[in-house]
Formats: C-alpha cells, structure tokens, sequence
C-alpha cells in the first residue's frame, strides 16, 4: 500500500502521513461498521483521499497568500478495487545507485521492510538521530535530484538489479542484529523480488545463498567460537530451509544463471551434502574466482582442492596469492603445511596468523592450531 | 528539471589522444550543444587564466588561479533540460570527460 501511495504521491513523507491517516481511520470506525470486504483497497482508496484533500488544502492556502504553488499531484479517477502493485518500482528507487549506499539500505528497510528507524539504528549501532538524518538526506536526494520512481528500462535494468542485489545482501551480511533479525529481513526482501521478478536468475540465487547460508547459523557457532563446516552439528540446521533454498537455485539454474549469487549458492548447496563433492565444490570456486578477479575466493578454490585430496597443488595456488595482511591466508598455508609434514614451517605460518588476529574468537582457534601441531 | 553538468578532467587529456579519438571527442562535444536538451554550454579556457575574486572589508581582492588547486579542473559547464536523473545522467555519460579519466559532476539547478 505505502509502495502504490509513494507511486501516486511522489513523496515519501506524504504518503507515510496518508497511510498513518487511513489507519487512524480505520482504527476509529470498523470496530463499529465493521471490517470492509477489501480492506486494502478501502485503506489506500481512503489514503488517497486524505492526501488529494490535504494538496488542495495546502494549494488554496498557497494561492490566497500568493505563495508558489504546490507541485502538481495527477489527481485522476482511479478503480476502488484496484491497488497497482508499485514495489518493484519502490525497491528500484530505494536502491538507486545516486543515492549513497547507507542511505539505499537504510531506505530500503524503512519503505520495503517496514522496520521503524529505531529499529534500523540499532541493527547498524547508529543512534537513532543519526539514522533519522540517513533516511532523511535519502528522502531529499530522491526528491530534488529528480530520481524517478520507475522500474529501469532494458538497457540500465542489469546494472540497477545488481544493485538492489547488493542491497539485499548486504543488509543480510552487515546488520549487527540484537533484537532485529535484519538476516531473516534480507530474506524476505529477497523472496518480495523473486515474486516481483520470477525470470530474473540471479534474484532466485541470491535468494537461495541467503537461505541456505541462514539454515546453518545454529550450528555455526559455539558459544562464541566458530565451528567449521566439517564440525558441524547438522541437527541443528533447518533442514526445510535447506531444500527451500535449494529449490530456489534450481529455478535460478533453469533460467540460464550463472552469475556470482548463483555459483556461490551452488557452492552453499554442495556443502550441505552428506559427502561433499570437493572437487566439484573447487570447480565452482574457479568458475567464481574467473568471475570476480578475487584472490580471496582463490584462497577457498585452493582450500577445495585441499579436500580433494591434493594439498601440494592447493599450497602452489596459495603461495601465488597477494594476501599477506590476510589472517585466513596464513592458518591456510599453516593447515596445508601440516598435512604436507612440514610442522615447522606450520608453526611459522599460524604465529603469522596469530599477529593479524584481532578478536578473541580467532586467537582461541589460532592457538589451539598450534598447540595440535 | 534543470540540471548543471560539470566537466571535471586533467588538463590537456584531448589534446594527448591520438587524432581519431580527438575527432570523436569533438564530435561528441557538438552533439551535445546541438542536442535540444542543452540550454546552455561553455567551455572553459585553461586555469591559468582564471581569477579568484573576493570581498573583504569594502575592498576587492583577487588572486591568480582557480578555486581549487587540484589535478582535475573544471574545464567546462553545461545546463540541460532532462525528464528525470536518469536523463540527466544518460547525457551526462556521453560527455567525452567521463570517459577519458574525467568526471562529469550533475546537479539539479534551483528553480526559479
């Protein structure tokens, strides 16, 4: 509703107060009349209203002390019943890459998420004035900047969908939760643009990333350590979101992707797997490092091939990396250099490690490398 | 909207490019004060030869140079009549400037 109001009244601040209006409303009369057959169209029908009477209001205020006029909201005829699904052009708006990204993000969980921004402020450990000045430098951007609300045409719709990608992604990666599960947020952001764009692969693979990685997290750590895959205590996955989200890269796959989500969630799915197909798994990593240029997912193609049982090749690839101020770099080549007997080259390698350790979580796991050598 | 577009690049880039790439570079240039969007367009002599003007105390002071002393220089400017940004940033990037190291900087005018 607040997406087809932002569409009609190109004003988020407008179409916030005509919502919180209808509600109010609402609020007021159907204990009373009763709840209308399609209370969502009785909602936005009402919203509108409000707004067109609170614009002619403010444009006979306006002409009488001679002021500039208001600008023109298109007051048309519309169908009651009828509200005109404008979420993908919202979520295309919010992620505009013109608007800086804290402020897409920010956006993005305020008009799509519908999170308060008290919520949004502690998810990213901001206060809450500092994230009402995000959201309010956005709004003001979009709205003198001129940013359309529109969904890209044909040419720009790739660059502009891996940006609302990128959003996505980076909400379930960076909020540092508390109360708000901004993980399960991106989620469901992620499956609002699958349903609004069904054809587009990578959508369906960043979907399926989300949900395979997120079905793992109870099992990811102890206490406060982490626990590597292979420790795993895989009770503790949520097994239904596993194959909810392996159905996901299936439809991803069935439209041709093979994009950077898509491979990663690939790579996600085969690690879920009672045997893992390493090699597999590390042809997926070279597929992804090609992709990318990185030399981190390089490190993890090598790690694969370690697994797959050719821990020399796996060290040549590590040793040809530009990783050096990279703590998993050097327990890497520590692990490698262990299972090729060469203990005090290992040694070396994980004391490397430890100078770069910056948390007690990793210090713990360092040490205790070392102490098994 | 109106919208200011301004060409920001390391002095004499066109002037280092081979002739077939100077030639498209002058060609884009004419397309784009051709185009009906362009209102306006100026491009700018070199920042040797500008002037910083203030000020202070009932008195006018200036001082030789540009603004700002930095690699990239505004080299010129040019007011467009577009839809939306989206417009705004689509003749934007056929500024030669932005794609030869330059960046064209693109903001909305106050309207009168």
């Amino acid at each position: 509703m607040l997406a087809s109001l932002v569409g009609f009244l190109g004003d988020f601040d407008k179409a916030e107060d005509a919502a919180q209006e209808a509600f109010a409303i609402a609020a007021e009369r159907w204990p009373a009349s009763g709840v209308p057959p399609n209370p969502g169209g009785w909602l936005t029908t009402t919203a509108r209203n409000r707004a067109i009477d609170r614009i002619r209001r403010e444009r006979t205020l306006a002409e009488k002390i001679r002021l500039l006029p208001a600008p023109e909201a298109v007051i048309d005829e519309f169908d009651d019943t009828v509200i005109k699904d404008e979420r993908l052009e919202l979520i295309f708006t919010c992620c505009h890459p013109a608007l800086p990204l804290d402020g897409q993000v920010a956006l993005t969980l305020r008009a799509l998420g519908g999170l308060e921004t008290a919520e949004i402020a502690r998810a990213f450990l901001v206060s809450e004035e500092t994230m009402k000045r995000r959201l309010s430098r956005a709004k003001v951007k979009i709205k003198a900047a001129g940013i359309p609300f529109a969904v890209p045409g044909a040419q720009l719709l790739p660059d502009r969908l891996d940006a609302v990608l990128a959003v996505i992604y980076l909400i379930y990666n960076e909020g540092y939760s508390g109360r708000v599960d901004l993980a399960a947020e991106a989620i469901r952001l992620g499956g609002m643009l699958t349903a609004l764009m069904p054809d587009e692969p990578e959508a369906h693979g960043l979907l399926a990333l989300m949900m395979i990685h997120h079905a793992r997290r109870r099992a990811r750590f102890s206490g406060e350590d982490l626990v590597l895959l292979g420790d795993q205590d895989r009770s503790l996955w949520d097994h239904e979101q596993i194959a909810a989200g392996r159905a996901e890269l299936d439809r991803a796959v069935a439209r041709g992707g093979r994009g950077a989500y898509v491979i990663q969630a690939a790579i996600a799915s085969l690690q879920t797997a009672g045997s893992i197909d390493w090699p597999q798994v590390a042809e997926m990593y070279r597929r992804l490092a090609d992709l990318t240029g990185s030399p981190v997912v390089e490190l993890n193609r090598a790690v694969a091939v370690a697994q797959a049982g050719d821990p020399a090749a796996a060290l040549a690839a590590v040793e040809r990396l530009d990783l050096d101020g990279y703590l998993y770099l050097h327990s890497t080549r520590g692990e490698l250099l262990r299972r090729l007997g060469r203990h005090d080259e290992a040694r070396a390698a994980y004391r490397r490690a430890l100078e770069l350790a910056a948390s007690a979580p990793e210090r713990r796991f360092l040490t205790r490398r070392l102490e098994e050598l | 909207m109106q919208y200011a577009l301004m060409f920001y690049a390391e002095p004499g880039y066109a002037e280092a490019l081979p002739e077939a790439e100077r030639a498209e570079v002058r060609a884009d240039f004419a397309a784009l004060v051709d185009d009906p969007r362009c209102v306006a367009s100026a491009q700018l002599q070199p920042v040797e030869t500008a002037t910083c003007v203030r000020v202070a105390g009932g008195r006018t002071l200036m001082t030789d140079g540009p603004f700002a002393d930095t690699k990239e220089v505004l080299g010129g400017i040019c007011l467009i009549e577009a839809a939306n940004l989206d417009e705004a940033i689509e003749l934007a990037a056929h500024v030669p400037t932005a794609r030869f190291g330059g960046v064209v900087e693109v903001r909305p005018v106050v309207p009168r």
